[in-house]
């Protein structure tokens, strides 16, 4: 338990993201922030945290809002615990005046979080409440309106309907956290009583693990792909020596049981949004021939990625995450063979390799504690991301048979909704803004509240762009938001223009240009000026703006980064292969 | 029984940062320089940890210095 070395070695790194996190909590909370600092360090995070003394989170946030306003925080964490419920009903409630007791104990939660987000503008993040620590009715506890367990149901409902309404508040499930743990491992009487801290040591450790997950996804660093070794670890056996016949795999065995069940894990992360790849050591056609067996759950259309041949793993995951489009840094690696799994950690720096072990009835448990797929909100898009990347391999496939490219374009005939932002769109414009890597010019990170902002203070034009085509739907893919000069109303500096790679090479960049310099045009600009700022991934745009016609203005020789301009007063709209919809909601 | 000063002492040098930090059986908080009460609960959430023994409730507050401290866990070793 190095921690201190750890947190010198984690902090010297490059290219951590700062943020900033204020914890407000009904208990002594420094041993969390220590592990969360530590996990967020290890995830590519520089935190600076401001922490609220002992029980004061209600002052903090109520009485006191400008310490937290001025402060600054990205996120604001709430930690209480069922020791911090202010008033439970007597034993002696009825159904009729239970609501009155949820009523007034969630109110007082209802203003802290008013406070927060009238003062700090930022995420909310507040935990539920874990069980009692003890239940005086015994099973009664659960039924009676006036137990203890039946109080901390109802509160836990009225918290997640609140966070279910309102994309600034997100939930932390403390309360499975705590049960999975069990309650006689989390609860500390000696901690509480003589330092004020709730739970044990484990206990801080999983709530750290789950926040720092949580913050990943707000940021748009959540784990996208799951990549299987097969022999072991999807089915029972080694298909090349046993035969597709006798892998095990169903209902028949203990053991093929046991694999069923993964196997159906990994489909549910699928139904998801999670990508599933096979990597394995085999003859493709051996490897493809075990989800060939009738009991396998798992289909070869389940899977975005396939690679089985005697290539090492890491240069197999390394192909597929270019033809996937997708940073290493986004995928799980889960294999049986811990040799396999020590060359890939080794060889892939930023995947994620969990220590699955080499027994089946464990994988699902240590992958779902590893938090990686962390989602903060569950959108059409995450639902059918599989389902796209699978669209995106046909299109691949179309591809090949057509010479001209311009021909190829036309034949997926793309449909295009270019327009201002409007409210439906802001969360996943915000999404967009925190997690495009690649092609993004100034990899300008800006939050709900930012990006809201940018439509109300009329300086801004904001522009999304969504593209369908023959195969399908790929949703909101691009933005650009211009901001007009302050000083000359006639320039519209770019501040931001990025694309979702999954529509890389579809000329979407000039439908959004159209739609810029037009809107830009009607409102009296004549210059648009374009940054393009390098990062380690945005290389592919470095020569954006060129191809665009736009003209060099400066470069700065130290950061390589350019400015370019583009006279917007005579613009001709120039996109050929897409179809726009003007003002598809208007 | 081994002599626990040395491995306290490695416990210390990690809680406080300080390879060069010198621990003795005198040691105490008021006598340690940053031993606060939040570094106390990092110092004994470590130790039982390591040690896989529990403190009772109060029976730190009996304590004057890390001599106490490693008696008491020499009795708490032995009754494992």
């Amino acid at each position: 338990m190095k921690r201190r070395g750890l947190r010198r070695q984690l902090s010297a790194q490059e290219g951590l993201k700062e943020i900033r996190i204020a914890v407000l909590g009904g208990t002594t909370t420094n041993e969390l922030v220590d592990l969360f600092e530590l996990l967020l360090l290890n995830s590519g995070f520089r935190p600076t945290f401001y922490q609220s003394d002992y029980g004061r989170y209600y002052e903090d946030a109520v009485l006191e809002p400008e310490i937290i306003s001025n402060f600054k925080p990205d996120i604001v964490y709430v930690h209480t615990c069922s020791l911090n419920i202010q008033k439970f009903p007597p034993i002696s409630c009825t159904e009729g005046a239970l609501p009155d007791f949820v009523e007034a104990e969630i109110s007082r939660f209802r203003e802290i979080w008013k406070s927060l987000e009238a003062n700090a503008g930022c995420q909310i993040i507040q935990n539920n409440f874990e069980q009692p620590y003890s239940a005086v009715l015994g099973n009664l506890d659960t039924v009676s309106p006036g137990g203890a367990s039946r109080f901390v149901a109802e509160l836990n409902r009225k918290i997640a309907a609140e966070a279910a309404a309102n994309p600034r508040l997100l939930m932390q499930d403390l309360n499975a956290i705590a049960s999975r743990i069990g309650m006689n491992q989390w609860f500390d009487p000696e901690r509480w009583f003589s330092y004020k801290v709730a739970n044990s040591v484990e206990g801080s450790f999983a709530i750290a693990t789950s926040l720092a997950s949580m913050v990943a996804a707000i940021y748009g660093r959540s784990r996208k792909v799951l990549v299987l070794d097969l022999d072991n670890t999807v089915w029972g056996g080694v298909i090349g020596d046993d035969g597709a016949d006798k892998i095990l795999i169903g209902k028949e065995t203990p053991v093929a049981e046991a694999y069923t069940a993964f196997q159906e894990y990994c489909l549910r992360l699928r139904d998801r949004g999670i990508l599933l790849a096979v990597c394995s050591k085999n003859n493709e056609d051996v490897a493809r021939s075990g989800f060939a067996h009738p009991d396998s759950v798992l289909k070869l259309e389940h899977f975005s990625a396939f690679k089985a041949n005697w290539e090492p793993k890491h240069e197999n995951i390394l192909d597929m995450a270019k033809e996937l489009n997708l940073g290493v840094d986004s995928f799980v690696f889960v294999d049986d063979n811990p040799a396999e799994r020590a060359i890939v950690a080794a060889q892939i720096p930023g995947i994620a390799v969990p220590d699955v072990g080499s027994d089946v009835t464990r994988y699902a448990s240590i992958v779902d504690a590893g938090r990686y797929f962390e989602p903060v909100s569950l959108g059409k898009e995450d639902l059918a991301r599989a389902q796209l990347y699978g669209e995106n391999a046909q299109r691949a496939q179309l591809q090949q048979q057509f010479a001209n490219y311009g021909e190829y374009l036309d034949s997926l005939e793309m449909t295009a909704e270019v327009d201002t932002f409007n409210p439906t769109y802001m969360e996943r414009i915000a999404q967009l803004t925190n997690k495009t890597n690649q092609f993004n010019l100034t990899t300008r990170r800006y939050t709900l509240a930012e990006i809201e902002s940018t439509v109300s203070d009329g300086r801004h034009i904001g522009l999304y762009g969504k593209l369908s085509d023959r195969f399908g739907d790929n949703g909101l893919i691009s933005i650009v938001l211009g901001r007009i000069d302050a000083a000359d109303p006639s320039i519209l500096h770019l501040d931001l223009w990025l694309m979702s790679c999954r529509v890389l090479k579809r000329e979407m960049e000039i439908a959004m240009l159209d739609g810029i310099s037009e809107r830009a045009r009607d409102k009296g600009i004549r210059t648009l000026i374009g940054y393009y700022l390098p990062t380690a991934k945005n290389g592919m745009v470095a020569d954006h703006y060129e191809k665009l016609g736009f003209v060099l203005v400066s470069r700065d020789q130290q950061s390589n980064s350019t400015t370019w301009s583009l006279d917007v007063a005579n613009y001709q709209p120039r996109s050929r292969h897409i179809r726009i919809m003007e003002k598809a909601n208007a | 029984m081994p002599d626990l000063l040395p491995e306290i002492q490695e416990i210390f040098r990690d809680i406080f940062d300080n390879d060069k930090l010198i621990i003795t059986r005198e040691s105490n908080a008021s006598n340690v320089e940053d031993w606060d009460s939040l570094a106390h609960v990092n110092l004994v959430t470590a130790i039982e940890k390591k040690y896989k023994i529990k403190f009772g409730l109060g029976e730190l507050q009996e304590l004057k210095n890390v001599g106490d401290m490693i008696d008491l866990m020499k009795k708490k070793l032995a009754e494992k």
